[in-house]
């Protein structure tokens, strides 16, 4: 059972960190009428992925994964898409001031009754858990009763350890085509993974089906 | 981008000598490497836009090639490098991918700068 918002903001820092946990939600939210914006923060530029043989170099990358990034919205039905524009693994190094405006503006603007970003510390990449910093830099600063509810995805080793299970579980089923649709628009950074993945999937691998049917989420709790 | 061809590369390197050009270097385990590997230590280094003057640049070694650059009080070099290309702003772009395609490190001479 997805519950009923006003306005979801997602905030991740690269094309493709949607796809993997959130996908499902999104499509699922937009079917139920719920808008929802997604402000992706760089454009992935440090993306390893090159190919063999290369079908991208250092400077082409970026310009590839900004069409990935329109069609994987286009593939969960969204309409609103936001590219701020920061540098692929430099978010951390960024004025922290201004990362909090950033995401302060994108409340203002959208005025969000649920936000889902990473949680800080627990999501690996540096550039996640500075996303994960801001949102809640920028949250916390809200009255308490203003603050949007905060969906975090985590997986760090030590996660269960530090936060123990989930505590919001979507089933996304019925997106799941969706869901496979706005992973393959990824290409270049998803085609090894979805090669395995998909025929995983048409054996129907428990696990496989429950990584494209389950969506989990961590509520952030303030202190 | 194809596979060096080292007297290729040489005479493109001559090209952009003695000249201010824009330099783009890094290194890279890419940033999930402790994450799958307890215990990695991950280091990796990243410049972008730094101009420089080479005096003589060279391409040693059997493939993955080492390139050198001899600055007038100082050197860069990268370690590694199997591709390159020249793209449609003359810019030099070299990289060093491993077996499975991902980059490790990465070497670049403009006389333009490289976008943001």
């Amino acid at each position: 059972m997805i519950k009923e918002e006003r306005h979801v903001l997602v905030i991740f820092p690269h094309p493709d960190d949607e796809a993997f946990g959130v996908s499902g939600t999104i499509s699922t939210y937009l079917e139920m009428g719920v808008p929802v914006t997604y402000a992706c923060l760089t454009l992935g530029e440090m993306g390893r992925n090159l190919g063999n043989p290369p079908f991208a170099n250092r400077e082409t990358l970026p310009q590839i994964r900004k069409q990935e990034l329109k069609n994987a919205a286009a593939a969960m039905g969204l309409t609103d898409l936001r590219m701020m524009g920061l540098r692929d693994k430099t978010i951390e190094f960024e004025d922290d001031e201004k990362m909090i405006k950033l995401v302060a503006d994108l409340i203002e603007d959208t005025n969000p009754s649920l936000i889902i970003t990473f949680y800080p510390g627990l999501s690996v990449h540096p550039d996640h858990d500075a996303t994960g910093r801001a949102v809640v830099g920028a949250v916390g600063r809200m009255k308490e009763s203003e603050r949007p509810t905060l969906y975090t995805i985590a997986f760090a080793n030590n996660t269960a350890e530090k936060l123990g299970a989930p505590d919001v579980i979507h089933n996304v089923e019925g997106a799941a085509q969706k869901k496979l649709n706005t992973l393959n628009a990824h290409a270049s950074q998803t085609v090894w993974m979805m090669r395995d993945m998909e025929k995983r999937l048409a054996e129907k691998d428990p696990e496989a089906l429950k990584w494209l049917h389950e969506e989990k989420f961590f509520t952030y709790r303030w202190e | 981008m194809e596979i060096v061809k080292p007297d290729r590369l040489q005479e493109l390197l001559n090209s952009y000598a003695n000249k201010d050009v824009y330099i783009h270097l890094e290194t890279t385990n890419g940033a999930y490497a402790a994450h799958f590997k307890e215990g990695f230590f991950n280091a990796g280094a990243f410049i972008r836009n730094v101009v420089v003057k080479y005096e003589l640049g060279k391409v040693a070694g059997e493939s993955p090639h080492r390139v050198g650059l001899k600055l007038p009080s100082g050197w860069i070099y990268a370690q590694g490098i199997t591709h390159y290309t020249v793209d449609e702003h003359d810019r030099l772009l070299m990289a060093g991918l491993d077996p499975d395609g991902k980059l490790a490190v990465a070497l670049e001479i403009s006389e333009t700068p490289f976008t943001y």
